[in-house]
């Protein structure tokens, strides 16, 4: 009979995993076996980091797109479909053409959604760039952008990337020095802890670079609601703050898949950090942003885990103990310029050492973005 | 007595590194009725800093912190 591995979800972990099992269960797919189905609810896969450059005219949202079927092997199935239920007690998950689909090993990568309408005003008085048409709207408010205040403000904690935030707002100064107008431009920064990051480390290393660079922070910082006729942000604790242009990380949600399913309460997946096996489900998964681990939501979190599910389901379909686990290794870029960038790399329980930022690290930065795909292919 | 302390509303964020326990409790209290008494329960020793001090920021009431066998306990009440 033959062992169906169902993957739901074609982002970074989703495409990954496909590859990776390809690799490592090469003769049971040749056989018949096993077979692995990835289904997405869309034919393209999206590089969400190059929207930071977005803003800048520095790339193009169309850079950041590529089919699905270009970056999985032959022997994994890709259906275009939407998953609308998971029922872990019968093994099935229900799709939206109609009927459902038995799976013995389940793997759900659906990644984080962003919710700007659940903060009133944000979404008519905001600008971001998490997403194509947000960072090509926020391309063409800068470049008319010459004087007043700039406000980025994270308003959604956990989100994607979260070093990004720091990274527009020193990018947005170096950028606006270089076309002489930062001194028609006040940049203020706001994060909703009582530090400018939630890892302690960036926090300790940004807060003198911001002070250096003039940046306004604003701390303890939670915004309520966004009235966009008055261009005024209100929080929590009762402060406000005006502003010309706002640049807001919206909210972000899980999957009410998860939720309905029983699988985790906040839409994150209830996961054992280091094996990523549901905690409410036998034979079930999760990795990437649809996975409730202590460490980033980002693309080398999701390519890392990957790595270590493909190995576990493998090892247990050749019926051996799996001993694969995930330490909640997290690298990322940071850029703090527009030709400079630093970068981290952590694990569970541990703070990043911070390093001077440097124009090769920029460039490798740029050359990771330009290589990218193939990491998606699962070949780095 | 702390343990008299009957919550209306208990978050679960044993687990979670911070600053994860303090934004559950934030997106809690955001939610909740003024009045409403939240039970943060978190296993991350700063949120026992961290969470007073928001707490102190935002205007709501700490009623108390509560060490238990692995975890903390952190009672706080929502203001108007």
């Amino acid at each position: 009979m033959t062992e169906r591995i169902v993957i739901v979800g074609g982002g970074t972990g989703g495409t990954v995993l496909a590859n990776r099992l390809s690799e490592r269960l090469e003769p049971e797919l040749d056989s018949g076996e096993v077979e692995v189905v990835l289904i997405n609810d869309g034919e393209k896969q999206y590089y969400k980091p190059a929207y930071l450059y977005v803003p800048f005219d520095k790339k193009d949202v169309s850079d950041a797109t590529k089919p699905i079927t270009d970056l999985l092997p032959r022997d994994v199935q890709f259906r275009v479909d939407r998953v609308e239920s998971v029922d872990t007690d019968r093994k099935q998950v229900t799709l939206a053409s109609g009927g459902g689909l038995a799976y013995d090993q389940l793997v759900l990568a659906t990644g984080a959604n962003l919710a700007p309408d659940n903060v009133p005003g944000l979404a008519e008085g905001g600008h971001h760039f998490y997403g194509p048409d947000g960072a090509e709207a926020l391309k063409e408010e800068l470049a008319e952008f010459r004087e007043g205040h700039l406000v980025l403000s994270v308003i959604g904690v956990p989100h994607m990337c979260p070093a990004a935030p720091v990274e527009f707002t020193l990018m947005a100064d170096d950028w606006l020095r270089k076309r002489g107008l930062r001194e028609d431009v006040e940049i203020t920064y706001t994060y909703p802890i009582q530090r400018p990051h939630g890892l302690q480390s960036i926090a300790d290393w940004v807060t003198p670079i911001f002070e250096e660079r003039d940046v306004n922070v604003k701390t303890f910082f939670n915004v309520e609601s966004v009235d966009p006729d008055a261009q005024r942000l209100e929080t929590m604790e009762g402060k406000e703050l005006d502003y010309d242009l706002l640049v807001g990380i919206p909210p972000h949600e899980g999957s009410d898949l998860i939720k309905e399913a029983g699988l985790g309460d906040s839409g994150w997946v209830d996961v054992d950090q280091h094996t990523m096996e549901a905690e409410h489900a036998e034979d079930v998964y999760a990795i990437g942003d649809a996975a409730d681990v202590p460490t980033s939501k980002a693309g080398s979190v999701a390519h890392y885990e990957a790595g270590t599910v493909a190995d576990r389901i493998a090892t247990r379909i050749r019926g051996g103990v799996p001993t694969a686990t995930f330490d909640g290794k997290t690298v990322c870029f940071i850029e703090t310029g527009m030709d400079e960038a630093t970068f981290v790399s952590f694990e569970y329980g541990s703070e990043p050492t911070m390093r001077e930022p440097s124009k090769p690290i920029h460039w490798a930065k740029l050359g990771y973005n330009e290589s990218y795909w193939l990491t998606a292919r699962g070949l780095i | 007595m702390s343990e008299s302390i009957s919550p209306d509303e208990t978050v679960d964020s044993r687990g979670a590194a911070c600053p994860g326990p303090l934004m559950d409790l934030i997106g809690k209290i955001q939610d909740a009725e003024p009045g409403t008494v939240i039970e943060l329960q978190t296993s991350d020793s700063g949120s026992k800093g961290d969470v007073p001090e928001w707490v102190d920021e935002a205007g709501h009431e700490l009623l108390d912190t509560v060490e238990r066998d692995d975890y903390w306990s952190i009672y706080v009440e929502k203001t108007d």
